[in-house]
């Protein structure tokens, strides 16, 4: 969070220094490994996080979601960021 | 017989050799002889059989375990096997070249402890001169790396008060993590706890301290915070429940679910040597000597926090209570809770000495 607003078209999430997504094969999930902790996202949680590339913009991954689950932008783009709003306070994401 | 869901981390303690001596070690007072260390070739095996069985997370540790010079070797192994690598470390002898080494290694992140905030003092408790000093240039190299940083104050009644003092040295070392852990008192530690274990006014400062600084760093710096549990209500969920995480491997290979559990008389621990780490997990009775509930006496059994705190620390009952099985005495439900009050009494004396850590107990 480098100055506290987020513009969706703009920011660009980042996993943190340190932060991994890996698909666990022993238990079926994907997580998210960080320092001396792992973190198991929820299935809406892992979508988005698969697209965390440090590239996309909060609306370029909207925008696969949105199309890939026939659901509007809108809707999409604040669940995303409610989601990573919340890993970010966590120590897991940079926004 | 059901299947055992699959432990996260594998900690593993290279070596019990060490340069520093400090007097808040939790290893144990009969350490592991060099000669009784692992091979190479055995910790590669076992970080296979890790990765097999599902852990995510190799925590190699000691002692030192940089003073192991098969550790890129380790690492870089665990790394090409898909395990997230924490290397726990004094950094006394992570120079330039040892960490030109270990960046060739794929490591995720290193956690580096300090004993304070000041260098005289901090080279005082450690036993180490001028080990502060390699310590800044050790969180230098890291960071100038580009690796994860966690910087580790283990905190006691001696350097409380330049709590705010590490806090702040954390932040400028540039950490994306900072560990603030107030003293365990196991082993070593519990040696000298009358000397550490600091007052409660003192404790009530220091939490208040780091939650201001949590708040301040929100978002950019994550503070972990142990807490001495002997001013607790509830008892620590030690290890997250006894053979339910991790599985703790002494440098001999010899397999614990935590690493006090030696301690405890009458159990027998298998060796990763002879026996497979799917096999310690599933079946070694050692580990299921306090796994899940059934083993609870009251007050735990028919309580709503079991499967929240399982019973607090096994170590912990014995060493206070002498009995491993007992409710953890720290959870004001025990019908021991009592004995933390005259404990932290007898602590009150500022005065008393340390005993420094030496390599054979005593």
């Amino acid at each position: 969070m480098t100055d506290g607003t987020i513009d969706p078209t703009v920011t660009v999430p980042r996993f943190r220094r340190g932060v991994k997504l890996r698909f666990d094969q022993t238990r079926g999930n994907f997580v998210l490994l960080a320092p001396e902790r792992a973190f198991v996202p929820d299935a809406i949680a892992a979508e988005i996080l698969q697209l965390v590339d440090g590239q996309r913009t909060l609306t370029g991954i909207a925008a696969l979601l949105a199309e890939k689950f026939s659901a509007p932008l809108e809707v999409i783009t604040s669940d995303i960021i409610a989601v990573l709003t919340e890993l970010a306070g966590r120590g897991a994401i940079d926004l | 017989m059901s299947v055992i869901p699959a432990p996260m981390g594998l900690i593993a303690e290279l070596t019990h050799r060490c340069p520093l001596q400090c007097a808040y070690c939790s290893n144990p007072l009969e350490m592991v002889a060099p000669r009784e260390e692992l091979t190479t070739a055995q910790w590669l095996r076992v970080i296979d059989e890790a990765a097999d069985i599902g852990i995510l997370q190799l925590h190699l540790t000691g002692g030192e375990p940089m003073a192991r010079p098969d550790l890129p070797k380790i690492v870089a192994h665990a790394a090409a096997r898909g395990l997230y690598t924490n290397l726990i470390t004094s950094g006394v002898l992570l120079t330039d070249a040892a960490m030109a080494d270990l960046l060739t290694t794929g490591i995720d992140h290193i956690q580096l402890s300090f004993q304070g905030a000041e260098a005289s003092a901090a080279d005082s408790m450690g036993g180490y001169k001028g080990g502060h000093a390699r310590k800044l240039d050790a969180a230098r190299r890291i960071r100038e790396a580009g690796l994860t940083l966690t910087t580790n104050f283990v905190i006691h009644r001696r350097n409380i008060a330049d709590l705010p003092a590490m806090l702040a040295m954390g932040e400028n070392l540039g950490s994306d993590r900072i560990e603030i852990a107030h003293t365990q008192y196991y082993g070593w530690a519990l040696k000298n706890r009358a000397a550490l274990l600091p007052t409660r006014e003192q404790l009530e400062r220091a939490t208040t301290q780091v939650e201001a600084a949590r708040e301040r760093l929100m978002g950019r710096v994550v503070i972990d915070y142990v807490v001495p549990d002997y001013y607790a209500e509830r008892p620590k969920a030690c290890m997250g429940g006894w053979g339910r995480l991790f599985i703790h491997l002494l440098p001999s290979g010899k397999a614990l679910p935590c690493h006090a559990a030696e301690t405890i008389p009458g159990i027998s621990f298998a060796s990763v040597r002879d026996t497979s780490l799917a096999e310690v997990w599933q079946n070694d009775p050692a580990f299921n000597r306090f796994r899940a509930t059934g083993w609870m006496p009251e007050p735990c059994k028919s309580c709503d926090r079991r499967e929240i705190d399982w019973g607090g620390c096994r170590c912990q009952a014995l060493a206070l209570l002498g009995d491993a099985s007992a409710t953890d005495p720290v959870c004001d439900r025990s019908p021991d809770h009592p004995i933390m009050a005259e404990l932290v009494a007898q602590s009150s004396d500022s005065a008393l000495a340390l005993v420094p850590r030496r390599l054979r107990g005593g």
